[in-house]
């Protein structure tokens, strides 16, 4: 059992127990599989991801949380060759339908990427270029939301003097939160996380650590990371993930304080992997 | 992406070349100080070679300026906006070349900007992955006709059919608005000035398409993708994100296209109409480019000064062509200095 | 109309247009060849390659044209291909710091963008005018300066793809730079530089403006370089601004060779090209 994990759990800010039978929840794969033309990526995944909750995604390289992420706004639809197969509920309604409208789902469904990808435009642009495709505001109320939205990312003090800017003048970490902002001002039910600190330096990564803490108040995260002691840090449940299969999903503490299976156990302890 | 000017089909290449040029290869020295005599040879052989290329370039102005100058001296300045063309009373004014240089590279930018972006975002977002290939070649193959082809084929079967459905069509449309009709009257003689732009447009369409089509490729995924994952159609991400992050290899390309629409010679020489003077603004009338000047009257200059009025027309050609190429340039390097700063 | 159709809309519209512009581009294309073909192949035949250009009205060929391309267009990438090398070579092996590397290359993509009849018009002030006469070996100069900014371009190309552990792997071993040079690094890129001469002689084959004012033509038969010598894209200009319908028809057929040759050798370049990138 690795005890920088464990003082991880001890030092989150997550409390209290966390029972599944209580939760609501947000979105649910059923027999769902995934393919990458020949190649069975994801196989036979059945969880559940709890609203107003961090779930994150862990696993060695390769294991398939990225591919797994990724389907729930259905963005691998960018690439023939790639297809799902099963069920992603979502309110009742199959994501994976094909009359299901894509604007609509990743209205509802955000996403950040590993890499902070500000568009070359001011950052006010980048905050209203989401906005203005779901809702037509007239420019004080538009104002208003980009102040909203750069608030709850925790850069608007930084930013508030140089809205008129490239977004790409910022530093990393600053640019990272303003994707995170671009993400919130659609006010999205989901926010899904691809290892959003993974180009980041330990400073700002603490910074959106906490960031996402905050959100998780008002959205629904699922976060992958290849940083353990992050999940450990952040998460309310942690699902490990190996060759495409889930081998095991549970409230974080579970998991990483006494996992259920062995393979996990290995994982985490750093056996392997 | 400047190497679209040899064939598009190598605008790939260069820009990777461009990125494998920020590795340095080995130094001049580095095999060391033994037997260096070979190295020198071929070293200094290899240099003498390059230093060619610049005494080319220095000997094209000066003998042009040397050849041009019985015109020059006896013109001056206002040379670039007479326009009297009058070969037996040896008066001579480039208005009427240069006018028609400019106006006709312009309807073919017009024209072929447009048309490029389309063909470039079909290549890119559209298309089927099996038929990017077949298509882009295609596209690339249109650069590869001569232009004398061009010509003749604009003369003998594009002309009468522009005169005959075209340009009565024309007429009857735009040429009723007022001001902008003024541009679409007179007779619809099939060649002319606008037949000329139209047949320019579809010779550099290959070259503008090549290059959007190439920056558009290397549009980090990520970008295209974060504008997706914020519920943008194809079109606002393509207009919204992708134009903006690659506007600067955008306007290297076309500045290409212009580059080589001003110098074009044999497509214009045929169908431009090879006419001196000028009477209105209409695009329908026959005029002349500096090329079509030259390669028309060239054989037949019977005075010197004739010649050297012409050649001081290529030299004008020359420098016009030398600044935009140069502003392109310009242009690329200062796109590969913000892909630098990016990171 | 709501925000979320009209987007739908605008997008639709959008990607139709493009699909509009893209039938538009091919449009030209494939019309350009059908009539090339409808056009040249109806003068095709065996006279066109053994009987010399004719005067108006006459019977004849194109037989001192094809055979005056083939000489002034050979010759040229002769004399330009191994300049062009070796400058290309200099600007990848030897070019890459220091000011003569940068300004090379600048005015080297000037040269290769530059009109090709100020190129022609050069060769005329240089060397007819001293010659007192057009000829054969001025219209060589002419092509020969613009194949040579095309073999420069894609030699310096080819070699800087060629990884730089390449270049390592041959100094560890003790050799000589120009003998990695040339029988290491060049012949990795061998087939880049093939291909780049081969274009280079596909963009010149159809070259006319240059040669208007250097070679000029001539209806008769010569391989006297000192003499103005015929060729296939100003014997089709003169053909094809005449009123003889003999004279267009013939000169239809010379289209069709000159666009078949170019076709033929951007294909080969292609294929050649894409076999060294699987490689």
């Amino acid at each position: 059992m690795s005890f920088a994990v464990a003082r991880g759990r001890e030092q989150s800010t997550i409390s209290g127990n966390l029972d599944p039978a209580l939760e609501h929840c947000q979105i649910s794969a059923r027999n769902f599989n995934f393919y990458y033309g020949k190649f069975h990526a994801l196989k036979d995944i059945n969880l559940d991801i709890y609203k107003n909750r961090v779930t994150a995604f862990i696993g060695p390289s390769g294991c398939g949380k990225s591919t797994l992420l990724r389907t729930f706004n259905r963005m691998y639809q960018l690439y023939p060759e790639q297809r799902a197969e099963g069920q992603l509920l979502m309110d009742g309604r199959n994501v994976l339908d094909r009359d299901i409208d894509l604007i609509d789902l990743r209205a509802r469904v955000g996403m950040v990427f590993q890499k902070p990808t500000p568009f070359p435009m001011s950052i006010f642009e980048n905050i209203a270029f989401g906005v203005s495709m779901h809702e037509k505001l007239p420019r004080g109320l538009m104002q208003e939301r980009v102040e909203w939205a750069l608030r709850k990312g925790a850069v608007w003090d930084e930013v508030k003097d140089k809205l008129n800017q490239s977004g790409m003048s910022l530093s990393g970490g600053q640019q990272q939160r303003l994707c995170i902002a671009r993400c919130i001002a659609v006010k999205p039910d989901v926010i899904l996380l691809d290892e959003p600190t993974s180009a980041l330096d330990p400073i700002s990564t603490a910074r959106i650590e906490e960031l996402i803490t905050e959100l998780k108040k008002d959205f629904t995260i699922a976060i992958v990371t290849h940083n353990m002691q992050q999940a450990a840090r952040v998460s309310d449940y942690t699902a490990y993930m190996y060759l495409g299969e889930l081998i095991e999903v549970g409230p974080t503490d579970g998991i990483f304080i006494k996992p259920k299976n062995k393979a996990t156990e290995d994982y985490i302890t750093g056996r392997f992997g | 992406m400047d190497a679209t000017a040899v064939s598009p089909a190598f605008s790939v290449t260069s820009d990777s070349a461009d990125k494998t040029r920020k590795q340095q290869t080995p130094g001049p020295n580095a095999a060391g100080k033994s037997n260096r005599f070979g190295d020198t040879l071929f070293f200094n052989l290899t240099r003498a070679f390059a230093v060619l290329t610049l005494v080319t370039l220095a000997g094209i102005i000066i003998s042009l300026f040397v050849s041009a100058w019985p015109s020059i001296e006896k013109f001056g300045l206002s040379y670039l906006w007479t326009a009297e063309w009058n070969p037996p009373m040896d008066r001579f004014g480039a208005l009427i070349p240069i006018y028609g240089t400019i106006v006709t590279s312009l309807i073919a930018l017009i024209i072929a900007v447009p048309v490029s972006f389309g063909i470039a975002l079909f290549l890119t977002e559209l298309s089927p992955l099996w038929l990017r290939r077949p298509l882009g070649t295609a596209i690339e193959l249109l650069a590869a006709i001569p232009s004398i082809v061009y010509g003749m084929w604009g003369l003998l079967v594009f002309a009468p059919l522009f005169g005959e459905y075209v340009q009565p069509f024309l007429a009857a449309t735009l040429g009723k608005i007022p001001v902008i009709g003024n541009l679409f009257s007179g007779p619809s003689l099939g060649i002319g000035i606008l037949c000329a732009g139209v047949i320019l447009a579809i010779m550099i369409i290959p070259f503008i398409a090549a290059v959007m089509r190439d920056v558009f490729e290397v549009t980090p995924s990520l970008l295209k993708e974060s504008a997706f994952g914020l519920g943008a159609t194809t079109w606002e991400v393509v207009w919204g994100v992708v134009l903006p992050y690659t506007k600067v290899g955008v306007v290297g390309g076309i500045m290409l296209g212009l580059g080589r629409a001003l110098g074009e010679t044999m497509a214009v020489t045929f169908v431009i109409g090879n006419t001196n003077f000028l009477n209105n603004a209409s695009l329908f009338s026959p005029g002349n480019s500096i090329t079509s000047a030259l390669a028309n009257e060239f054989q037949e200059a019977s005075t010197g000064l004739h010649s050297a009025a012409l050649i001081e027309l290529g030299l004008i050609l020359f420098l016009i062509t030398f600044i935009v190429l140069s502003a392109s340039k310009l242009l690329l390097v200062k796109l590969s200095r913000h892909e630098g700063a990016k990171t | 109309m709501n925000l979320r159709a009209r987007r739908k809309l605008i997008n639709s519209t959008a990607l139709m247009l493009s699909m509009t512009a893209m039938a538009f581009g091919l449009f030209w294309l494939l019309w350009i060849l059908f009539e090339v073909l409808r056009l040249g192949v109806g003068g095709l035949s065996p006279d066109l390659f053994t009987k010399m250009t004719p005067p108006p009205g006459g019977d004849g060929g194109l037989l001192n044209a094809i055979a005056g391309s083939l000489v002034m267009v050979g010759l040229a990438t002769f004399v330009g291909t191994p300049i062009g090398i070796l400058a290309g070579i200099y600007l990848a092996e030897y070019g890459q710091r220091g000011w003569l590397g940068a300004v090379t290359r600048f005015i080297n993509d000037i040269l290769l963008s530059a009109p090709s009849i100020v190129i022609g018009l050069f060769v005329y002030a240089i060397l007819v005018i001293q010659m007192k006469g057009f000829s054969g070996i001025a219209g060589v100069v002419a092509l020969a300066l613009l194949v040579i900014p095309v073999v420069v371009r894609t030699t310096e190309n080819m070699l800087m793809l060629v990884p730089n552990s390449l270049r390592e792997a041959a100094f560890a071993l003790g050799a000589q730079k120009w003998k990695v040079i040339c029988l290491v690094t060049a012949r990795a890129a061998r087939a880049g530089i093939v291909t780049g001469v081969l274009l280079a002689v596909a963009r010149i084959a159809g070259e006319t403006a240059p040669l208007l004012f250097t070679a000029l033509s001539n209806q008769f038969w010569t391989i006297n370089l000192l003499e103005p010598m015929a060729n296939l894209p100003v014997t089709i200009f003169k053909f094809a601004m005449s009123p003889f319908v003999d004279w267009q028809r013939l000169a239809w057929a010379g289209v069709f060779l000159i666009t078949m040759g170019v076709l033929a050798l951007n294909i080969i370049a292609r294929v050649l090209f894409k076999e060294e990138i699987k490689r």
